[in-house]
């Protein structure tokens, strides 16, 4: 068994909304070894930022609350800590960076007295030590002029420099685990591939895990060693990223790939995925793709999958690999990988 | 007595350092260049200083023995001998007398019915209003900043139990409420003075801001940079006071600007109902309440009362008008 850092277990969070609970998050299980770097893939509305706020216990209060489950961070249950204890690994032994790198910054402190906050908080180090070490991480992720930067406001700084000072700030405690809440996304394309770079590089440097929360799959086939792919609520699939990429299994993966534009398929139609994901309120009761799915049958409907035993070599929720189901129509059974070309 | 003069000093002294130190915040600095352009804004900036320094002047005294009472430079400089009764402005003769008398000085603004120059106590109401503006502020801005900070960050229990205590406080007739609190503290052998003027009025006045400063934290307490400094770690006071305070800071200042106007005007009015400053000390509502018997006399005996009111109305423009420009200098969103 390799050696994990982090370990969801039927991770369960809700949101109290009229006409019913939310489920955001809906029996979430997946780990992430360390070092390594762990991409949960899905699109917007199907649960991944939440996944991530859920692990530092952060689900905007008061409507949102974590029913259930188990977060194992190096073998405890941070849903057992107190908020004290949970204020003392954030930051510290887990950092999150967010999306959005214009407003995450405090925009009436100056960069330096943010990043010497960030240790401070922890004790990591003070004073002198901590404007130094601050400098230090902020040449270290690639801003010119660190004594510059360190009086700077948020607004003097682009989108790219705040990510920069973002991932500086995340990074200064030295984390065992970084989750980057779709790092990129804001970010312009040039931009995206220098943070990604960074991320890697440092990765590599500290041997921090990363969990990667992205709807883009170009970025997880860069940088992440294995994926969760989620829907509605759930992982559908996970794998390694050469696994997945080589044979998706879930009908969704396989709907996420065919959509993307390739240019071995020059001149054919893209392929969509129909629909939407279905608001979080009315999840359908049999399996919840089965809306869009092209290979549904009677039994998608009524029956909802069961997630693949924990030792499965490829764990997907599909009833089209579940041997215990035995009313799979012929045209659909195995032979999914004809929607691929 | 070298320590009651010390006070005043240190107090401008602190102000203006704190004036200057703000200037070298961006933010800040950007809104001082917007304020000195409006000249309409700096004749007010002026005349307040006009008025603070009287009050400074006013608060500086010293006494020749130890018997004396002392005198400030206000009173060295403008007290005059009183003249038998009433004298109109720059008048040479009393009135309202059988027989005139010669004045022996000259009033600009005229004499009161003992003979005090009218200018002279106007003077003398200008410590009197600006203690209470500002010092009734100091005492309900912490009140409001704390009780609005906690409801608007912890939300549930606590902001229900603020808004209940506002509410009810709210509900009451203020003008009730504080002759209230200013008949307990007289029952408790506190003898009605400026500081106790101020408490009544500063414990009464706070729910204004508070609503303001809870709505304001309840905003910006989802906002990504707190997302992000829980992310990291930071606790609730050091998010509360460290990281949303600051934010709060222009919109805080703006209020507590036009509120020390609206302190002012409290002064007169509660004073003019006789729960105000008590008679001994000068202040413009003693000056309206002594005068609004004489405005029946034949002829009208209307310059004390002007006088005071004038006083009142300049000083409040004045901070309405620098208030005024305070916000707008300061409004990310009024900005081009």
């Amino acid at each position: 068994m390799a050696d994990v850092l982090l370990q969801l277990e039927d991770l369960k969070t809700y949101f109290t909304v009229d006409g019913g609970p939310a489920r955001a998050v809906d029996g979430v299980s997946f780990s992430v070894e360390r070092g390594k770097t762990l991409a949960i893939v899905g699109e917007s509305g199907c649960g991944k930022s939440m996944t991530g706020l859920s692990i530092l216990q952060l689900v905007p209060e008061p409507a949102g609350y974590i029913d259930g489950g188990k977060v194992l961070f190096e073998g405890k249950d941070l849903l057992d800590f107190t908020w004290e204890q949970m204020r003392e690994i954030r930051g510290k032994d887990i950092a999150m960076i967010f999306q959005e790198p214009m407003t995450s910054l405090n925009p009436t402190r100056v960069i330096g007295w943010q990043l010497v906050e960030a240790m401070e908080v922890h004790g990591t180090a003070h004073g002198a030590e901590a404007r130094k070490r601050a400098m230090d991480s902020l040449a270290r992720v690639g801003l010119t002029g660190p004594d510059i930067v360190m009086r700077q406001y948020p607004h003097e700084l682009s989108g790219g420099m705040r990510q920069r000072v973002m991932i500086a700030m995340a990074l200064s405690n030295r984390p065992k685990l970084l989750i980057a809440d779709e790092p990129t996304t804001a970010l312009d394309v040039t931009v995206q591939a220098q943070i990604l770079a960074l991320i890697r590089e440092l990765q590599q440097e500290t041997g921090m895990s990363v969990l990667l929360i992205t709807h883009d799959l170009g970025i997880v086939a860069e940088v992440s060693d294995s994926v969760a792919v989620m829907y509605a609520g759930q992982v559908v699939e996970s794998a390694s990223t050469l696994d997945l990429f080589k044979s998706p299994m879930h009908p969704y993966t396989q709907g996420l790939f065919a959509s993307i534009p390739s240019r071995s398929r020059r001149g054919q139609d893209l392929l969509t995925l129909e629909g939407i994901v279905p608001p979080a309120t009315a999840w359908p009761e049999g399996c919840r793709f089965e809306p869009r799915c092209r290979h549904a049958w009677g039994t998608c409907k009524a029956v909802a999958p069961k997630a693949s035993p924990k030792d499965a070599d490829r764990p997907v929720r599909c009833h089209l690999y579940d041997p215990d189901i035995k009313d799979r129509p012929a045209t659909s059974a195995a032979s999914t990988a004809e929607v691929l070309p | 007595m070298f320590l009651s003069n010390l006070i005043p000093i240190v107090i401008v002294a602190v102000i203006a350092g704190v004036l200057i130190r703000a200037g070298r915040e961006p933010l800040w600095a950007e809104a001082y260049r917007r304020l000195f352009k409006d000249r309409q804004v700096m004749v007010a900036i002026v005349i307040m200083m006009l008025f603070v320094s009287v009050a400074v002047l006013d608060s500086i005294g010293w006494s020749k023995s130890k018997s004396e009472t002392p005198q400030t430079i206000i009173d060295r400089v403008f007290k005059m001998e009183p003249e038998r009764t009433y004298s109109a402005p720059m008048a040479t003769e009393t009135m309202g007398e059988p027989h005139l008398h010669k004045l022996k000085h000259k009033h600009i603004f005229g004499t009161d019915g003992v003979g005090n120059d009218v200018f002279y106590l106007t003077l003398k109401g200008c410590r009197t209003a600006l203690i209470i503006g500002f010092l009734t502020q100091l005492i309900s801005m912490p009140l409001a900043l704390l009780f609005g900070m906690l409801a608007g960050y912890f939300g549930k229990f606590v902001d229900d139990f603020v808004q209940y205590v506002y509410t009810v406080l709210d509900s009451i007739p203020s003008v009730l409420l504080l002759i209230a609190i200013l008949m307990a503290m007289e029952m408790r052998g506190q003898e009605r003075g400026l500081v106790q003027i101020c408490i009544a009025l500063g414990v009464t006045s706070w729910v204004g801001l508070c609503r303001l400063v809870r709505g304001e934290t309840l905003k910006h307490r989802d906002r990504d940079y707190v997302r992000a400094a829980r992310a990291l770690g930071v606790s609730h006071g050091r998010i509360m006071f460290r990281h949303i305070l600051p934010n709060l800071l222009p919109i805080l200042i703006i209020t507590a600007t036009l509120g020390v106007s609206g302190n002012i005007i409290a002064e007169t009015i509660l004073t003019y109902l006789q729960i105000g400053v008590p008679p001994g000390i000068g202040s413009w509502g003693n000056m309206i309440d002594a005068a609004r018997m004489e405005l029946a006399r034949q002829p009208a005996v209307w310059w004390n009362f002007t006088a005071a009111s004038s006083a009142v109305l300049i000083l409040v423009l004045c901070f309405n008008i620098f208030g005024d420009a305070l916000r707008d200098a300061v409004d990310p969103r009024l900005r081009s």
